[in-house]
């Protein structure tokens, strides 16, 4: 079915592209870092759009749950903190501009060589077929994981936990002067610990007794 | 129908298709919203006799109808815009809270056959759904410029991330037994009666997740983020009349989500308990109306945590737990006595 000469899936793909790079575009060029992490936001949940529309879902819903529901937002959190001058970080961009040019082109040209349609045009690399409904990209992609990648699989996730073990190593410092509490310790503690109960003999005042009845009289009477 | 598809020509079948959608999507949040409405209702009441009062009575027999009253009270109030705030963000603030909560519904499914979208990785779907709501907390605390409403922000972002590690493992394990992520599959695989359910091979990470939904929803004990007694009312204290009700229509409505999700991957969804009475949609309403009483019932009871003891709760209890849990449900699935866990 077409729409003025366009496929549905292109409508829907040119809109997430145009998106998508307006979103990228503004990344860089917004003043604000907060809006500049937020417009990230939105370039990942569009190409998160995009990886849909090439039947990927797992890789999308992954996209959206890691980079957008976790990553980004650790970022902004950092970056609503900072007291960034922004005045400061353009000081050296009409300096720095005539290296960043060269370095930025060359750049797009190596990728536009590489991903161009030279090399990855439906006439180099066969469309591959449309799945029926029913099948499981989430579990295609584990079992290719498990079983012909299974050692980079396990290779990568090693050395990610090197890099978590590390941070931690690295940033964890216990202060002197902290007063925290350690809860084990606080469950632990007995009644006898903290309460001592001290027997003692009571101690009676001697109260003079005063005749109630002779008052009631007293107050009747007036 | 004869004369709109011949005004559509040959465009009919992609017309028929978005408005049944529509029509499907609307049918699903009308009763959502109402039960959000109720839920405060009832939320009212609940803790009002738990604390020996009557709670509201005033409004309609019964004080039924308090939640229209509120609504349009709130309706009619205006919508504050502080000076110094950043009204874009100010603004798109509670969409982004309310939006994710409702979109999470698509893939519910709520009897045999009756979902909107049968997406093969819902559960994923749900997950990362509720990720992104935290934006409209952080952005909402961000953009009121005021101290107490961006301290709120950090604590509940950092809460929610926290959590969220929890409450992903829980589910690792219902994917283990389920061997899907499909949400009307991991129900029909806890076929066969209350036995089957699944909250029973699975009773730690059962009670991990529940806890951990109650500090995802930033509800009390967990509700450090709107602490009154000590930060006003948390990323919201700018908000008021509508924007204030959006924010509090998107925590109800992730409370019903995350009781139904509770409902459907731990206590065997529609299906009934017993297999001699028919499987229902009732069912699924009774649990989900069950778990949402638990809800309330702790508001009632428990005294709010130190945000330094829900961060050691999260990280240090409920991660652990889930671990040992996932690896021991794995170990037992190579052993004959694996059909226990399916």
């Amino acid at each position: 079915m077409t729409f003025f000469g366009l496929h549905f899936q292109d409508i829907v793909f040119y809109t997430l592209a145009i998106i998508l790079l307006i979103a990228g575009l503004r990344v860089i060029t917004t003043r604000n870092p907060v809006y500049a992490a937020l417009y990230l936001v939105l370039a990942f949940f569009t190409a998160a759009g995009i990886w849909l529309l090439l039947e990927a879902e797992f890789l999308a819903i992954t996209l959206v749950l890691v980079y957008v529901g976790a990553v980004m937002v650790l970022f902004l959190f950092v970056v609503m903190m900072l007291d960034i001058n922004l005045d400061k970080l353009r000081e050296g961009f009409w300096k720095a501009l005539p290296v960043a040019l060269p370095v930025g082109g060359l750049m797009a040209v190596e990728m536009v060589m590489i991903v161009g349609t030279r090399n990855f045009g439906t006439d180099v690399v066969a469309a591959p077929p449309a799945r029926p409904a029913d099948y499981s990209n989430t579990a295609e992609l584990g079992r290719v994981l498990y079983t012909d990648y299974l050692l980079p699989f396990e290779l990568a996730s090693v050395v990610l936990l090197v890099a978590i073990v590390a941070a931690i190593a690295l940033t964890l410092r216990d202060r002197k002067d902290s007063k925290s509490m350690d809860p084990a310790k606080q469950v632990l503690v007995k009644k006898a610990d903290r309460l001592r109960i001290v027997k003692m003999d009571a101690v009676v005042e001697k109260i003079e007794v005063v005749d109630a009845s002779a008052q009631a009289d007293d107050k009747g009477a007036k | 129908m004869e004369w709109l598809s011949n005004l559509f020509g040959s465009y009919w079948p992609a017309v028929e298709i978005t408005g049944w959608t529509m029509i499907k999507i609307v049918a699903i949040v009308v009763p959502l919203m109402g039960a959000v409405a109720y839920l405060t209702l009832a939320e009212r009441k609940v803790i009002g006799y738990m604390q020996v009062r009557i709670g509201p009575n005033r409004v309609g027999y019964f004080g039924l109808l308090q939640p229209l009253a509120d609504g349009i009270k709130l309706l009619f109030k205006e919508v504050i815009l502080p000076t110094a705030s950043n009204k874009t963000l100010f603004l798109l603030g509670p969409v982004l809270a309310i939006a994710p909560a409702f979109a999470a519904w698509a893939v519910v499914p709520f009897d045999l056959n009756m979902v909107l979208a049968d997406v093969d990785a819902g559960l994923l779907y749900i997950l990362a759904m509720t990720s992104v709501a935290v934006y409209g907390v952080i952005i909402a605390g961000w953009a009121s410029n005021s101290k107490y409403a961006f301290l709120g922000s950090l604590r509940s972002a950092a809460q929610i991330v926290s959590y969220e590690i929890a409450m992903g493992f829980a589910l690792v394990g219902v994917l283990m037994c389920a061997n899907s992520l499909n949400l009307g599959k991991i129900v029909l695989g806890q076929e066969g009666g209350f036995w089957h359910w699944y909250f029973i091979p699975l009773f730690p990470l059962f009670i991990v997740y529940f806890i951990s939904a109650v500090a995802e929803t930033n509800r009390a004990p967990f509700d450090v983020a709107e602490g009154e007694s000590e930060i006003v009312a948390g990323f919201h204290v700018e908000y008021s009349g509508m924007a204030f009700a959006v924010f509090f229509l998107a925590e109800y409505a992730n409370m019903i989500l995350v009781s139904m999700l509770a409902a459907l991957m731990f206590l065997g969804g529609w299906l009934s308990p017993v297999p001699f009475i028919p499987d229902s949609f009732l069912w699924l309403l009774a649990k989900v109306g069950f778990l949402l009483f638990l809800f309330l019932w702790f508001r009632a009871t428990f005294p709010r945590y130190r945000y330094d003891q829900i961060m050691r709760l999260g990280w240090k209890v409920f991660i652990p737990i889930t671990i040992v849990w996932i690896v021991f449900v794995g170990g037992m699935m190579q052993t004959p006595w694996a059909h226990l866990f399916h």
